[in-house]
């Protein structure tokens, strides 16, 4: 494995960051102000852009910032799994942006410059933890994620507002200092180092003769410990945290912040514990069974929401149980599953938020039974909306199918027909909660007040800037869907290790 | 006596300059007229006093494990009493810290200080000779006199300039702290009869009885176990720290409760070994407790002060509990623990008393909303409450990092049981953050009221706390250099400690004494049990 150190791979991380500067500066020209957000985002996936041939390549970017203590460091370290989830968020920022003008201005929100902020260094921070090259600067970027969506979540600055605010501090910050800290530190008693290893996806760090109890210990304290991934019992967060404007639901809380969570996750069990000491101690099949759980619960609670953002939400919770389901079936097929998902969904459950988003803007409806008929007036929203669901359901060509597919290999793999029950009863629970949303669109009654209005609500120039990012993120997901080598050769990457 | 020291190689005495430079300040400001002029003085000699101790760390030998920069001076030959001070790696940060707080206690009575400001900067400069002759003394006439000559100063500040219950504050302050140190001169006396020096290394060279140990140790913990405070002694603290004038709870929490901590790796641990490795699940149970006690009762305050003031009971126990853990994670965590805390928790008392200026009151109630009124108080405020709750890539992330890995190393349970302590300081800290800076407002600022208004930090008060912001972050991100400053120095406390606590039998079998032995099985007992 070659590894290029270079110090060009803090640019990534540092443009939102003075994206954000210049955003706090420029406050009081909106134009200028949001323009500067775009940029940003541009500039953002750009980096990355560039990294992405030498990571094909089968190289690692590397740079240590600062040293705090042998092995104890800030160090950045780009691989194949960083980088597929820097592409989409990062990718997504910029049609986040465009849709946060329509939204944010559509409504007339106030304190937006606080809003762009928060926005942009939560993505900066999001892309931290992408590149993270340790598990210290893993946990550094995760909290900054934290303290930085609060003001987000607390938007609206009513009572709603700031309890959802304060059980999202609460659930994150409760987690990660009763769990993460101590995994932390018992990692480094144990293994002398924080440093992930990137290499080989097998090893982990651990000395082979480190007590597996304690590794045990710590495997459980980071399973919990990063309740961003919406793992249950410790989910409860997430809906809550629907509070906030759609565009903070739409990317931070379906794509960065959940993302964060899932993503470290996957990073500690492949580039920590690593493969061997998981299938070894039996702790990846427990926590597949246990995310099980999660995928099924959630889903069924999906089932039972009217208000059409608290069922993406729980939506979110059962797939993101996915990407972890993948990686913790510990075989090549599986991980190639649950890594990829981490895309998939992305795009999907984007789209679906921007979906929401627009309908809320445009006609001021939240819930699922007010839509009726609402298809022939939002007709690109719907659409949109429909092949994103497809994408959830895991139905060709949309990019969902690719994950369960690779899922249902891993579980045969295994030869756990429990766990290919879980996928395909889960798929059917999907279908059962989007396929309604999507009919009542289309086909349902309108209410009373709306029958007859048929005008479309796409032709204002505002709620123009949320459906054209919706199409494009709908269009890419089924793209990813026809071809997703780009994906499949970065995974690749690693599982053939 | 040679063999522990380095004399000074300066062309000037830099030790005693800083004993004297303000002394002589505080002469001078006795005969200056007006109170700017007596600002500006004060403000000079404090600086002039920071840059004297620049060389000690431009100049501080790391690789050796003596005392530097020592000047020797006869002073009782007949008592085998000298004058004789130094740094090694323990102290030297210690003294930096002082020096460097200074200014900005002088700064932050700027206004705040209304009344007999002469007086007020007088007492503020002797304070400052006395605190830095504590972490300068290697002898322990020269240390008892200036530990208590802090006393004194400490109570004027809290008695004359403190706040509606200052009569009571100051005098609790003084009764325990007093009660304290007449221990700490009883083991003093008693460690020149059994050996004949004052001198504090030799002390520690010296092999005591196993009884003779346990009783120093007992004598010198008390008074510096009140200092810290640890608990069950710290109900002065948060008295005095509400009382005090701002610039007062700054060298209360920045300064005089590393003594305590100080006074433990200094006299407890080299000279007592086998009685601190008794004593040692004592003290970490008292540190633990202290730890979540802290926590918790700052988590029930509405007075910003208290809570503040409880939350430095939470972060010396971090300090107590590396200490004891007797090992280097522990020992340099409980060091840097202390530089933090006092730049952390220095800050927010400053914080604190420029809120105070602006609504007079300490009230969590009355301090709401400030968001969108003051957004660089409220920035600062920010990064100084993350500071204070361990935020990683702040300071006291790394020394907490440390003491719990010191921890989990030794004992993973001591580690686990300290873990709830880490979650009451996010807990008071997001709590105090979130009302401060938002609580239950709309996001609309009252324009057009004026009673409403209250003014943004000015460029004064920007510089205080700029100044301390470089050291969360510089700490934070990059602390090697002062570890490495500790590195030797711990490496022989805990090489000093480990040997000693081994006795020999004869040592055991010594002078043996009935109420100890008493006091002895009573205490394993507990710690059995």
């Amino acid at each position: 494995m070659n590894t290029i150190i270079t110090s060009k791979i803090i640019i990534t991380m540092l443009i939102p960051m003075i994206t954000g500067l210049l955003v706090m500066f420029s406050g009081k020209k909106p134009n200028l102000r949001d323009s500067w957000s775009t940029l940003g985002a541009i500039l953002t996936f750009v980096s990355v852009l560039s990294f992405l041939p030498t990571i094909l390549d089968g190289k690692q970017l590397k740079y240590t910032l600062f040293e705090l203590y042998p092995g104890v460091s800030v160090m950045l370290n780009l691989d194949g799994l960083g980088v597929i989830f820097a592409l989409v968020a990062s990718f997504l920022w910029i049609l986040a942006s465009f849709y946060c003008v329509g939204y944010m201005r559509g409504l007339n929100e106030h304190a937006q410059t606080r809003f762009y902020v928060c926005y942009a260094v939560s993505v900066g921070a999001a892309m931290g933890a992408a590149f993270a090259g340790n598990l210290f600067t893993l946990y550094l970027f995760y909290e900054i994620v934290s303290i930085f969506t609060y003001p987000l979540v607390m938007h609206h600055q009513d009572k709603e507002g700031y309890w959802g605010a304060k059980k999202y501090i609460i659930y994150l910050m409760f987690t990660s200092k009763a769990f993460l800290l101590p995994a932390m530190v018992i990692i480094y008693v144990l293994a002398g180092t924080l440093d992930f290893q990137t290499a080989n996806i097998a090893q982990g760090i651990f000395p082979a003769d480190a007590s597996r109890v304690a590794i045990g210990v710590a495997y459980l304290l980071c399973l919990f410990g990063f309740a961003k991934a919406g793992i249950m019992p410790l989910h409860n967060w997430l809906p809550d945290a629907m509070v906030a404007p759609t565009p903070v639901s739409a990317l931070l809380h379906a794509v960065v912040v959940v993302k964060v969570g899932v993503f470290s996750i996957c990073r500690v069990m492949l580039s920590v514990f690593g493969v061997n000491v998981l299938s070894e101690t039996g702790l990846g099949l427990f926590t597949a069974y246990f995310v099980s759980f999660t995928i099924l619960m959630a889903s069924v609670i999906a089932l039972t929401k009217t208000n059409l953002k608290a069922r993406l939400a729980y939506s979110t919770v059962s797939q993101l149980s996915y990407i972890i389901l993948g990686v913790a079936m510990l075989t090549p097929n599986s991980i190639t599953g649950g890594l990829i998902h981490i895309a998939n969904h992305a795009f999907a459950k984007i789209t679906l938020f921007f979906a929401a988003g627009a309908i809320f803007v445009a006609s001021g409806k939240k819930d699922i039974k007010e839509m009726g008929g609402l298809g022939y007036r939002m007709p690109w929203t719907m659409m949109a909306f429909g092949i994103a669901s497809l994408g959830m359901i895991g139905i060709p060509p949309v990019g969902g199918f690719v994950t369960k597919w690779y899922l249902a290999l891993g579980t045969i793999d295994i030869h756990n027909w429990i766990l290919l029950c879980v996928l395909l009863l889960s798929s059917l629970l999907n279908a059962g909660y989007f396929v309604p949303v999507f009919l009542q669109g289309f086909f349902g009654k309108p209410l009373p007040e709306d029958a007859g209005v048929t005008g479309s609500l796409e032709k204002q120039p505002l709620v123009m800037f949320m459906v054209v990012p919706l199409v494009i993120t709908a269009t890419i997901s089924v793209v990813i869907g026809v071809y997703p080598d780009l994906f499949l050769d970065l995974i690749n990457l690693m599982v053939k290790s | 006596m040679e063999k522990y020291l380095i004399l000074n190689t300066l062309n000037y005495p830099i030790l005693s300059m800083l004993l004297i430079v303000p002394v002589v300040g505080a002469v001078v400001a006795m005969f200056l007229r007006g109170d700017t002029l007596l600002k500006y003085w004060s403000l000079a000699v404090t600086l002039v006093t920071a840059i004297i101790s620049i060389p000690l760390w431009t100049g501080f030998d790391r690789t050796t494990a003596k005392y530097q920069f020592v000047e020797l001076r006869h002073w009782f030959p007949e008592l085998n009493l000298n004058y004789v001070v130094g740094v090694d790696g323990i102290s030297v940060l210690l003294v930096l810290l002082t020096t460097f707080v200074m200014p900005l206690c002088v700064l932050c009575s700027w206004t705040y200080i209304q009344t007999r400001l002469k007086e007020f900067m007088v007492v503020m400069l002797l304070m400052e000779t006395a605190m830095i002759g504590v972490f300068l003394s290697l002898n322990t006439v020269l240390f008892y006199i200036f530990w208590e000559g802090m006393l004194v100063p400490m109570y004027l500040i809290i008695a004359i300039w403190g706040g509606a219950r200052k009569d009571y504050a100051s005098i609790k302050f003084f009764l325990y702290t007093f009660a304290g140190s007449i221990f700490l001169l009883v083991a003093i006396i008693a460690l020149y009869i059994n050996t004949g020096t004052f001198f504090i290394p030799e002390l520690m060279a010296h092999t005591y009885s196993f009884s003779f140990q346990m009783w120093v140790f007992i004598a010198c913990a008390l008074g510096f176990a009140i200092k810290v405070p640890m608990f069950p002694f710290h109900t002065w603290l948060p008295a005095a720290h509400v009382q005090a004038p701002t610039a007062g709870s700054v060298i209360l929490a920045s300064i005089l409760l590393k003594m305590g901590g100080y006074g433990f790796l200094r006299f407890c641990l080299p000279i007592a070994p086998a009685a601190t490795y008794y004593f040692v699940p004592v003290l970490i149970i008292m540190s633990l407790i202290s730890i979540i006690v802290g926590g918790y009762l700052a988590l029930g305050q509405t007075d910003i002060k208290k809570l503040i003031a409880y939350s430095s009971v939470g972060h010396m126990g971090f300090v107590t509990l590396g200490i004891f853990l007797l090992n280097d994670g522990g020992i340099k965590g409980a060091m840097l623990q202390m530089i933090n805390h006092g730049i952390t928790t220095g800050a927010l008392f400053i914080m604190i008393g420029l809120i105070y200026e602006r609504t007079h009151s300490r009230e969590l109630a009355d301090n709401n909303k400030l968001g969108m009124m003051m957004p660089i108080y409220v920035t600062f405020l920010g990064i100084f409450s993350l500071s204070s709750l361990a935020f990683p890539g702040t300071n006291s992330f790394v020394s907490e990092f440390l003491v719990l890995f010191g921890a989990f190393d030794k004992y993973p349970l001591v580690g686990a049981l300290a873990i709830p302590g880490a979650i009451l300081a996010a807990a008071y800290m997001l709590r105090l953050l979130q009302k401060m800076v938002w609580d239950d407002s709309d996001g609309h600022v009252h324009h057009g009221d004026k009673s409403h208004h209250i003014a943004d930090c000015n460029a004064r008060e920007i510089v205080q706390l700029a100044f301390l912001t470089i050291f969360v972050f510089w700490i934070g991100l990059h602390p090697t250099p002062l570890l490495d400053v500790m590195d030797t120095s711990v490496a022989h406390l805990i090489h000093q400690v480990d040997a000693g606590s081994i006795l020999p039998d004869a040592a055991h079998q010594g002078e043996h004494h009935a109420l100890l032995n008493d006091a002895g099985a009573w205490i394993k007992s507990i710690v059995s049990f």
